[in-house]
């Protein structure tokens, strides 16, 4: 069965790929990914508040003390400076490792504060080899001072700024939070991205009520998820030729294949593989091939947007009307 | 000329540790101030790869003590390694047994001494000659350096003229005046050092080295038939040894173009009035006589470089013919003697090498802790020598009026300016926090490489670790200076933090007609108005120029907090302009990116953006004609109602006059009153907590946490709230053990740090509005004041009494903290702890202080921190040394149960003169609890009552009890150390005061590396910490000392982290005070050396605990009688991995950037350690010892 597939430009062997995860932190699992047949290895993000955040952290609480006191010029030792680095280098390092262990293309991902940090990351992602870049915009409006429009025009100066400086094809993950996302998905496109990511997943704080505290918890997506993920995929990827992946809510091969349908050309993997093992992916791939096959298509690009809005027998569900339907028929149980 | 051609500005220590390191194959070291740099650059250069002239990478080792450094490099001597070593003052001391058989058996080495005070009366870590002149009979060749370029070169020359002399050397040269001297250096390249080192010797110093190849035997013991002639045989070799010497000065000479003798003179060549002198001060006398018998004057200066052996011939080759008086100068002090040591050794010299009448000698002493020796000061000494009559021995730099030995500078002399005349001068007062000392060192380095100046760095620190002053002096000339000395008067002064100018003198440093550059929150037209009276008025009667930028807000806007330094750096080169701002703009980035470089792209950035608006936030205030008529007056230094001697000595001291001091003001002894920090106040917090008393749970956990005892919890009487000031905050006290009281916390505005472990700490939260606590943090500023007064009030309520406080948390903090206000560190984690010893224990409290920061803090003048209670009773405290602590301690409680004994022999003899019954309750009653002491003391109260009337009776029995009654009453001896102290250093001392079962009680203040040296790994040191001699992370877990105090079974054992359980901490004092054989309390402190936000001290106490990092016991023999296991343990199963609590430090993130595998491994052994550790504990709090297997009668009991 032929499962090949184009995404961000990348001529991929079939759409199943580890998503922006841990995995690649252990190169043994990167391995074990890539002996799994993963099409793509899309780094996690490089987060630059958390760079930022350290290195301020070192400066105020240990470069602060330095040059204080009689008895001690400093209170830690000084670490050769060429190789200790509180910048990127490691991730860097770590994308550089795994270009050279491995054949498929590998994705980086990047998620900046600042104009200097989206611009200055997205080069050093670009020369440390990365093929494709996430441009991940997890960012959440807080400041009530703040127009949607001025958040989505942020996003789309960013990708021009960023198309701007570097070749490598461009993908924005989002979050549904848009009041127009095909809007702004256009928009996106026009400022450079060859795809979009749907979706990212923010990490909800649980409220500790002994302790009146937030404590911050980190759950694997369930299948549950996809949903709204297929929606969007369907509604964007009949509206534009764009290249769509999902993230978030793919755990068997019909989670996948349903994806698929809708419009996906990538299908990123996380919670999946950190539950099962990276081996899984080679599982998932050969059920979707065996579905297919077992149905008659001939590739999987015959599948491909099959559901998608523009392609479904009753486009309808994708909008109000779905909506209306279903509270209905609630209504009437 | 084969000498590198470059110049590089660094001090004194690296100057030396560069020649030591490249001509080293083993460097055994151990950390003391100000010697310190020079191992741990050694370590630092290992760590990197760097290699000695050989191309191999020297080996680096940190011993357990001095004497263990000496014992390994003793042992690498004989085992043929060219080896080195570096230390200062007592750690020189704890050398010298085994300098004496280095000596002894004509071993090549050279090691390097930063010459420091040897502690006597009190402790000092600056320079003079007392160490090495303690050790000028050990047989070792001693090399003098005066500056930072001599130390390079004489090291050299050192290390190449032991491998010839076969006489051991010691270099040395001043601590901190020449080890911590920025100035430029010629560096002496591979190629030069490695010609110097001659491979013949070399392989003569291998071919001594012990092998069972070629085996010999060496250390011997002998008798007396043979040791006296064999001691002799080494003559030969020190009568050789300065031909030696000179031979290699000159090679170097020819090498480097810099010429040295054994004895070098300056000055007339026809001079009869010579100064001898030693060290640094030969600098100064360079200058001075130079510039004195320029005009005219027949004045010399006699520098001696090789003190040992002493060459008379050469010594006196070196003088003028003409000299008719001479003065020696002895940076030293040796009391009783005839004269101070290099005085002695001239005075020698003349007598069997000066041909006729020899010139007349005087001796001097000067210089003694880093006390300055200026050009006046010389002057002074050639006047006298001048007079007529001068002094046979005198005192120079000081005010002697009690001996009345000193020479004080003639007024005729007060225009005397030895330097260049378009030297400038620059003083910067910034806080160390600020980070001015790290700029103007990058300042030096800039206008070194930039300008045609040779710059001149000097750096004084106060002994504060929270707030700590520093004061930069910087010259910049034409020609290298001879000028180790401070600035008296500068061309521009830069204050930067504005509150200084009320605490010290700074605008009275500024030249007339110089230049001030303030760093102050006002706009610049409004600047002058803030300033007070008297500073005003010396702006205004000098003519200065000044200037004036708000740095902390342009650093706020960039985003850099209280890092103010670069952009003060970029105001000094814009008024100062030494070159073009625009020039020095760029450096000062080049500075950042080196710097910072991949450490911190975004601290680079934020800098840049202070950088780039730093000039434009600089005015020129305009300064009227006349003070402001409503201007304020300088605050004094201390606080009204300080006693009389605080108000004469202390002030003196804090406002940087202490040098002004008499010798009358001091005690001869080095007692000094206790409870003197009250006066002093500091503020130096930005922020203080404020207190919501409608939140507040009254746990005072705030209180317990405080490391400066302020803020403060008290239960008093409704009543005692009359005349409270305005906005005074009281609730009801919720309490049953004292009803119906009103509760108050206060907060002490002007002694607090601005930590915010009391808020961080503090668990009552709003809750409608959980972000509002029971206390929050707030500016300071605009509370000082009111706060200030509440908090007068508060010190004037009623304290309660021990007697009525039940034994938790929340009821012995109401007790008087008798530690207050110390210069421990904002966020200190070993202060609470003592803190706590003194609120439960401090009426009866000896304490035996290690040296190391607990001393510092504890003991290091202007300031007393140990106070006294409203009875005046209150901690007696001392600090021996640090290796002795221990021993120290048993030696106070063996003197207080000897007093305690003829105390009880006295009462016993005088009961038949005395109220029997109250003899008798006196000998018998226990004292066990704070109820049973109060009586005790009432009944101790009652026989002095009765002994004052038989004394005045003439009874002399009763007299002689009077004086020793207080023995009566229990006292508690407490030996406090930190973890250098316990884990390493006084380990022997302390196993051996363990096992001696006496009743004394150990305190170690963990912060798992030596933090007052600056963070040097010790045995405490945890498993996959980064520690300077562990750069990589330590590889071995921490010593178990608890494990192995527990296996003498008398030891009361308690390991405790007051952040994360306080009442078992609390227990654990109570426990270990009422055990009556020795105990043991090992006490998690957090430390700046763990790199992070010290507010967050609790917090990462807490991990620790959870993940089994820091588990929480206490180890009771008590418990064995009552048939329970003696360990329990406190602290829960471990449910955290080691990761929670290691992520949050740079000790550990460190090792993490640098090598992520390794420090997985090491974070993982790191877990298995705690892992087995948690199994072993858990085992051993199962084993129950059956009680007829170990009776009390068996187990020490306190006699």
């Amino acid at each position: 069965m032929d499962l090949s597939t184009r995404y961000l430009g990348l001529s991929l062997p079939h759409p199943l790929m580890v998503g922006a995860s841990p995995i690649v932190d252990d190169l043994d699992l990167v391995r074990r990914a890539e002996d799994a047949g993963t099409a793509a290895i899309v780094m996690h993000s490089l987060f630059e508040e958390q760079l930022t955040d350290e290195q301020l952290h070192h400066h105020h609480h240990v470069d602060a003390h330095g040059l204080t006191h009689a008895e001690a010029h400093s209170f830690l030792p000084e670490p050769p400076k060429l190789q200790y680095a509180l910048g990127p280098d490691e991730y860097l390092a770590q994308l550089n490792r795994i270009k050279e262990r491995v054949s498929c293309p590998v994705i980086g991902s990047l998620n900046g504060a600042t104009d200097h940090g989206w611009l200055g990351y997205a080069k050093l992602i670009e020369q440390a080899g990365a093929d494709a870049l996430e441009l991940n915009i997890y960012y959440l409006p807080t400041d009530p001072a703040i127009e949607s429009a001025e958040v989505e025009r942020h996003a789309v100066d960013m990708v021009k700024m960023v198309r701007e400086a570097v070749r490598i094809p461009l993908a924005v993950k989002l979050s549904p939070f848009y009041s127009s996302l095909p809007h702004l998905a256009h928009q996106l496109v026009s400022a450079g991205a060859q795809g979009l990511v749907l979706f990212n997943r923010f990490y909800e704080p649980d409220i500790d009520v002994e302790e009146l505290e937030l404590s911050p918890r980190l759950e694997l997506s369930t299948s549950a998820e996809l949903n709204l993920r297929l929606r969007w995929l369907a509604i964007l990827s009949g509206s534009k030729d764009i290249s769509l992946a999902v993230t978030g809510g793919v755990h068997s091969p019909l989670d996948a294949l349903k994806a698929i349908m809708a419009g996906a050309d990538g299908v990123q993997l996380v919670s999946a593989l950190l539950k099962r093992g990276p081996e899984y992916l080679s599982t998932l791939r050969q059920e979707l091939a065996d579905w297919l096959d077992q149905h008659e298509y001939t590739s999987l690009s015959q599948a491909r947007g099959s559901m998608n809005i523009k392609h479904c027998p009753d486009p309808t569900h994708y909008g109000r009307g779905n909506y209306l339907r279903i509270l209905q028929s609630w209504r009437g149980r | 000329m084969a000498d590198d051609a470059r110049v590089v500005t660094i001090d004194g220590n690296e100057a030396a540790a560069s020649v030591a390191f490249r001509a080293s194959e083993v460097i055994a070291i151990y950390p003391i101030t100000p010697a310190s740099p020079m191992g741990e650059l050694s370590d630092e250069w290992a760590t990197h790869g760097r290699t000695n002239v050989w191309g191999t990478v020297p080996s680096i080792v940190e011993m357990q003590s001095e004497g263990g450094a000496a014992g390994a490099v003793h042992g690498a001597l004989q085992a043929g390694a060219l080896t080195t070593t570096f230390t200062a003052s007592q750690g020189l001391l704890l050398m010298l047994p085994n300098l004496f058989k280095i000596a002894g058996e004509l071993n090549a080495f050279c090691m390097h001494v930063a010459a420091r005070t040897v502690a006597t009366h009190a402790l000092s870590i600056f320079g003079d000659h007392s160490d090495v002149m303690a050790c000028r009979t050990a047989g070792f060749a001693m090399l003098a350096s005066a500056s930072p370029q001599q130390a390079h070169d004489m090291a050299c020359i050192a290390h190449a003229a032991t491998l010839a002399a076969r006489v051991p050397f010691m270099h040395f040269f001043d601590g901190f005046r020449t080890s911590h001297e920025l100035s430029p250096v010629h560096p002496i390249d591979d190629a030069t050092l490695r010609d110097m080192l001659d491979p013949g010797h070399i392989d003569a110093h291998r071919a001594r080295a012990l092998s069972p190849d070629h085996p010999v035997v060496r250390g011997t013991a002998q008798n007396p038939d043979t040791f006296f002639q064999a001691r002799e045989a080494c003559n030969p070799f020190y009568a050789a040894c300065p031909e030696i010497v000179e031979t290699h000065m000159r090679r170097f000479a020819d090498r480097t173009g810099r010429s040295y003798n054994l004895f070098d003179y300056y000055g007339d060549p026809e001079a009869e009035d010579v100064i001898v002198a030693m060290g640094s001060a030969t600098e100064t006398l360079r200058e001075t006589v130079t510039h004195l018998a320029a005009r005219g004057e027949r004045v010399g200066g006699l520098a001696v470089r090789l003190y040992r052996p002493f060459s008379c011939r050469h010594f006196v080759a070196a003088l003028p013919a003409s000299v008719k008086r001479m003065a020696v100068l002895d940076r030293t002090k040796e009391p009783g003697a005839l004269g101070e040591p290099l005085y002695l050794d001239v005075l020698a010299a003349l007598a069997e090498q000066w041909e006729g009448a020899a010139p007349r000698l005087s001796a001097g002493r000067y210089g003694l802790s880093g006390k300055e020796l200026t050009p006046r000061m010389l002057a002074a000494v050639f006047d006298d020598l001048a007079s007529g009559a001068p002094k046979r021995h005198f005192t120079v730099g000081i005010r002697d009026d009690v001996t009345h030995l000193d020479l004080a500078p003639s007024s005729a002399r007060s225009d005397l300016e030895v330097l260049p005349e378009d030297t400038f001068q620059a003083l910067f007062y910034g806080l160390g926090a600020d980070g001015t000392v790290g700029a103007n060192k990058n300042t030096i380095k800039i206008v070194a490489e930039h300008t045609d100046f040779v710059p001149q760095g000097y750096f004084v620190y106060d002994s504060r670790k929270s707030g700590a002053v520093t004061v930069s002096h910087l010259r910049f000339a034409h020609r290298s200076l001879g000028a180790p000395y401070l600035i008296e008067a500068a061309d521009l002064v830069a204050c930067h933090q504005f509150d200084l100018l009320d605490r010290m003198d700074v605008v009275e440093r500024v030249k007339p007609g110089g230049t001030l550059l303030l760093n102050a929150p006002f706009p610049a037209d409004e600047v002058f108005g803030h300033l007070s009276a008297e500073v005003q008025r010396h702006i205004i009667d000098k003519a200065l120029t000044v200037h004036t930028v708000d740095a902390h807000a342009v650093a706020m806007g960039a985003g850099l907090r209280g890092r103010i330094n670069t952009v003060m750096q970029v105001c000094f080169f814009a008024v100062s302009e030494l070159l073009p701002v625009e020039r020095a703009i760029e450096h000062i980035k080049h500075a950042l990116e080196s710097t910072y470089g991949k450490k911190g792209s975004e601290v680079v950035r934020r800098n840049m953006l202070a950088v780039d608006r730093a000039v434009a936030g600089l005015a020129q205030v305009q300064v009227p004609s006349t003070p402001g008529a409503g201007a304020r007056k300088r605050p004094p230094a201390v606080t009204e109602g300080a006693p009389a001697r605080v108000q004469r000595v202390t002030s003196m001291m804090l406002a940087g006059h202490g040098d002004r001091l008499p010798v009358s003001a001091f005690p001869p002894d080095g007692t000094w009153p206790t409870a003197t920090s009250q006066w002093e106040k500091r503020n130096i917090a930005l922020e203080l907590p404020v207190w919501d008393p409608d939140i507040c749970i009254q746990c005072n956990k705030c209180t317990l946490l405080c490391p400066h005892a302020a803020i403060r919890a008290k239960a008093y009487p409704d009543s005692a709230l009359a005349g409270a000031p305005q906005g005074f905050l009281s609730t009801a006290f919720r309490s049953t053990d004292l009803p119906g009281m009103r509760y108050s916390l206060q907060v002490a505005p002007e002694d607090c740090t601005g930590c915010q472990l009391c808020v961080e700490v503090c668990p009552a939260k709003d809750k409608a509005n959980p972000r509002h606590k029971a206390l929050d943090m707030h500016p300071q500023r605009p509370r000082r004041q009111a706060e200030r007064e509440r908090y007068g009030f508060f010190l004037s309520l009623p304290e309660t009494g021990r007697e009525a406080v039940r034994e938790d948390v929340k009821h012995t903090q109401l007790l008087q903290p008798l530690f207050e206000y110390s210069g421990a560190c904002a966020g200190c984690g070993e202060t609470p702890y003592i803190k706590l010893l003194t609120q439960l224990f401090g009426d009866r409290l000896l304490i035996a202080n290690a040296t190391g920061c607990s001393s510092i803090y504890g003991g290091n003048l202007p300031t007393t921190p140990y106070a006294v209670n409203r009875e005046g009773r209150g901690p007696a405290w001392s600090n021996s040394l640090f290796e002795d602590n221990a021993e120290f301690g048993l030696g106070m409680k063996l003197a207080v149960d000897a007093l305690r004994a003829r105390a009880q022999g006295l009462a016993a003899h005088l009961s038949d003169r005395l109220d029997r019954g109250l003899i008798d309750a006196l000998l018998i009653e226990g004292q066990g609890d704070n109820g049973h002491m109060e009586a005790q003391r009432q009944r101790v109260a009652d026989l002095k009552r009765a002994l004052r009337e038989l004394a005045s009776k003439g009874d002399q029995e009763a007299h002689r009890l009077s004086l020793l009654a207080d023995y009566l009453t229990d006292k508690s001896i407490w030996l406090v150390g930190g973890d250098g102290w316990a884990y390493d250093i006084g380990f022997g001392g302390l196993d051996h005061v363990l096992a001696s079962g006496q009743n004394v009680n150990i305190l170690v203040l963990d912060t798992e590396v030596y933090s007052n040296t600056g963070g040097q790994q010790s045995k405490a040191t945890p498993l996959g910490a980064a520690a300077k001699f562990a750069a990589a992370g330590k590889a071995v877990p921490k010593k178990d000392l608890g494990l192995i105090a527990m296996a003498y079974d008398h030891v009361y054992v308690a390991q405790v982290a007051m952040g994360a359980r306080d009442k078992q901490t609390l227990t654990a004092f109570i426990e270990a005070e009422r055990h009556p054989g020795p105990s043991l309390i090992i006490a998690y402190s957090h430390c700046i050396a763990h790199g992070y936000d010290l507010m967050h001290g609790a917090r990462q106490q807490k991990l620790a605990v959870e993940s089994g990092i820091w588990p929480l016991y206490r180890f009771d023999p008590a418990r064995v009688d009552r048939g329970e296991p003696p360990l329990h343990l406190d602290g829960g199963t471990p449910r955290r991995h080691v990761r929670d609590y290691m992520q949050h430090e740079a000790r550990f993130r460190m090792v993490e950037r640098l090598d992520p595998k390794r420090f997985e491994a090491l974070q993982s052994a790191a877990q298995a350690h705690a892992r087995r550790r948690t199994e072993h504990y858990r085992q051993l709090a199962e084993l129950r010892v059956a009680p007829q297997e170990a009776t009390a009668n068996e187990r020490p009991k306190e006699t």
